[in-house]
């Protein structure tokens, strides 16, 4: 009996002090630290989704929902209208496989060029690689709008030493309005930001094992084949994570495309230009030309992003984990 | 025929160094030519698309240039540094916008750089929630790109419904209590209206770090784990951890993101003297001047670039 009491009183000592260390100082911190970092994201969070969160709720409003005080946030009287006519007025069809074709022709092709080039400085040792390694940075730093002009006279008329000319008898070849000037720069690596994109695949192979390529060699592969089927298949990860910059960028870009493009509808412009089409519809319509209340244009705009962007937010919810994994699994930094 | 690689075999001995010399040699200078293939298409690019018209950028700027009315060609009238001196001193409002647009980039890349590195710092905690969080964070790489910013940036009911307003009206987030808390603190009120209007543009600088964030976290978890074991063993706290491990081994990528921020906010779409360039050329028809005022704007930006670079540079740790 008295065994069993000294024990009892053994575990109930146990049990508190378990219990009086569960309050120390540094758990206490702990859990206060991941409180704060929770509030902190959470904040983040709804800072970074608030803009969207609006352009949604707005998207569903009518009129008058717009002009009501009493509604705020969510619309008394939710109706598609808004979408039917941006959707008109945008061309979103026609706009969205326009769009997409340009996009998904330049991401991939930017793809190919970009990783050869970062693979090419990662990897081998040639004279002159430090300078075109400086170039190459050189032509993220040069905006777009010093090469603007020129870029559009040497689509405008554009030749290769002059055999175009030779065979029409004009000036070269008028590239505006066609793929071309976006296909011939993403082979290149010239197109938007392609620096940022050689950048990180550089970066990328740099930072991977050499062991690797050399017992390849050792295996007897030769260098193309070492980097198809050594290099590629481990370089996924920063391939998505550019395919995906490039990709969303060329989305939303409208310098490239108002340059190049002035009949071909893509959705940047189109999104630029809603409001005054709705404007003109209304116009064809009913014969009266009205101005829209600032506050309607606004929506229509708002709504008209929203349809913009959704695409890519879809691919960015598909994307999503390989892209952060990308980052997690490392190598962007070497 | 027969008595060739009999004599070769017998010489082996004495020339055998020679050979592998050579081989070798030629394999480097195979490896050279691999390099030069591979990175082929970039000096084509670089050449037709990058030197070529920016050197035509340069003469253009220097003459007055006439599309004819057929459409069969341009002409170029020479004007010397008269487009230069129009853009300086005679356009309106050319020179208060750059200079605008680069105290602006002054203001915010550091508010960028300090917010993505405590970002990614953050994020490279674990936590519950945390392939979400980082799907949140890299949102605004895709939400406020291109398009998508110009036209948020002047919006009526963004900025009506927004969380922040400039005048403080109506937003949801209002500084003045901070203000008023940091003026009973005694702060130099210079510190506490940047703090301020940092907080005011909270949502500019959040949406413009995706990117940097990305960059910092993949530098985060390049560090090995062992440097921290290490430390703990002996003793470290995590906020020595911090100052003496982790932003020394990152603080060559802070130099990358402050060139890459700085890039960013001076060259995208919805900075004003962009657009201006772009309207001059496009709406007026100045193609010149336009030139002009793009290479000043190009200018300025590498000189602030070169600043950047020889100032970090001299601070930041490298391993090797």
């Amino acid at each position: 009996m008295k065994t069993i009491a000294v024990f009892r009183k053994k575990a109930k000592v146990r049990k508190e002090v378990k219990k009086h260390r569960r309050f120390t100082l540094s758990t206490l911190a702990k859990y206060g630290w991941s409180i704060v970092r929770g509030v902190i994201i959470l904040g983040i969070c709804f800072l970074i989704l608030y803009p969207t969160l609006v352009k949604l709720t707005v998207a569903f409003m009518p009129e008058k929902d717009i002009f009501d005080v009493t509604v705020r946030y969510i619309p008394k009287s939710p109706t598609f209208e808004n979408f039917k006519a941006v959707w008109k007025a945008m061309g979103y069809t026609k706009a969205f496989w326009n769009t997409f074709k340009l996009s998904a022709l330049t991401s991939i092709m930017q793809l190919i060029s970009c990783t050869l080039i970062g693979y090419g400085f990662a990897r081998f040792k040639f004279r002159g690689r430090g300078f075109l390694f400086t170039l190459v940075i050189l032509s993220m730093i040069v905006p777009p709008q010093t090469l603007m002009v020129p870029l559009f006279m040497h689509f405008r008329y554009f030749d290769i030493f002059g055999i175009f000319s030779a065979i029409t008898g004009g000036r070269g070849l008028n590239l505006l309005d066609s793929y071309w000037p976006f296909v011939l720069m993403s082979l290149t690596g010239m197109g938007l930001k392609n620096g940022l994109y050689i950048y990180i695949l550089r970066q990328f192979f740099r930072g991977m094992p050499k062991e690797l390529e050399e017992a390849a060699y050792v295996d007897g592969a030769g260098m193309l084949r070492t980097f198809w089927q050594i290099m590629l298949p481990s370089a996924v990860p920063a391939m998505v994570t550019v395919f995906l910059f490039s990709f969303v960028w060329q989305w939303t870009d409208s310098f490239y495309s108002t340059l190049f493009l002035q009949k071909t509808k893509v959705l940047s412009g189109a999104l630029s230009s809603v409001s005054f089409n709705i404007t003109q519809q209304i116009y064809f319509e009913t014969g009266v030309n009205v101005a829209l209340p600032p506050a309607i244009s606004s929506m229509y705009t708002n709504t008209a992003s929203l349809l913009v962007i959704a695409p890519l937010l879809i691919l960015y919810l598909f994307a999503q984990r390989r892209f952060v994994e990308s980052v997690e699994r490392s190598g962007i930094v070497g | 025929m027969t008595e060739k690689p009999l004599q070769q075999a017998e010489s082996v001995p004495a020339t055998k160094p020679l050979i592998r010399k050579k081989r070798r040699l030629s394999l480097t200078k195979k490896r050279a030519m691999m390099g030069y293939l591979f990175v082929l298409p970039f000096i084509i690019g670089l050449i037709t698309f990058f030197l070529v018209p920016l050197i035509q950028s340069f003469i253009f700027s220097l003459n007055n240039l006439q599309v004819s009315a057929d459409g069969s060609g341009y002409q170029l009238i020479p004007v010397g540094f008269g487009n230069y001196n129009r853009a300086w001193n005679v356009h309106a409002t050319y020179k208060r916008d750059l200079v605008e647009a680069l105290l602006y980039m002054v203001t915010n890349v550091p508010l960028i750089i300090i917010f993505s590195f405590f970002a990614a710092n953050l994020l490279n905690q674990k936590f519950r929630g945390r392939s979400l969080a980082r799907a949140i964070f890299f949102l605004p790489v895709i939400v406020t790109s291109g398009i998508i910013l110009v036209v948020d940036s002047g919006d009526l009911l963004q900025s009506a419904m927004g969380l922040t307003q400039s005048d403080g009206q109506e937003g949801a987030f209002r500084a003045a209590e901070l203000t008023r808390l940091l003026l009973q603190s005694r702060l130099s009120p210079v510190f506490i209206d940047y703090i301020v209007s940092a907080v005011d543009r909270i949502y500019d600088i959040v949406s413009a770090s995706g990117v940097q964030i990305l960059i910092f976290l993949a530098g985060l978890q390049s560090i090995s784990p062992s440097l921290f074991e290490a430390s703990n063993i002996e003793g470290a706290t995590g906020w020595e951890n911090f100052w003496k491990i982790t932003f020394p081994m990152v603080s060559p990528l802070i130099l990358v993101n402050t060139v890459y921020s700085i890039i960013d906010t001076l060259t995208n779409s919805s900075n004003t003297v962009m657009q201006l360039i772009r309207d001059i050329a496009f709406a007026n028809n100045d193609y010149g001047m336009s030139s002009a005022m793009a290479w000043i704007y190009f200018v300025s930006i590498l000189a602030v670039i070169g600043i950047v670079i020889w100032l970090i540079s001299r601070s930041v740790f490298y391993q090797e």
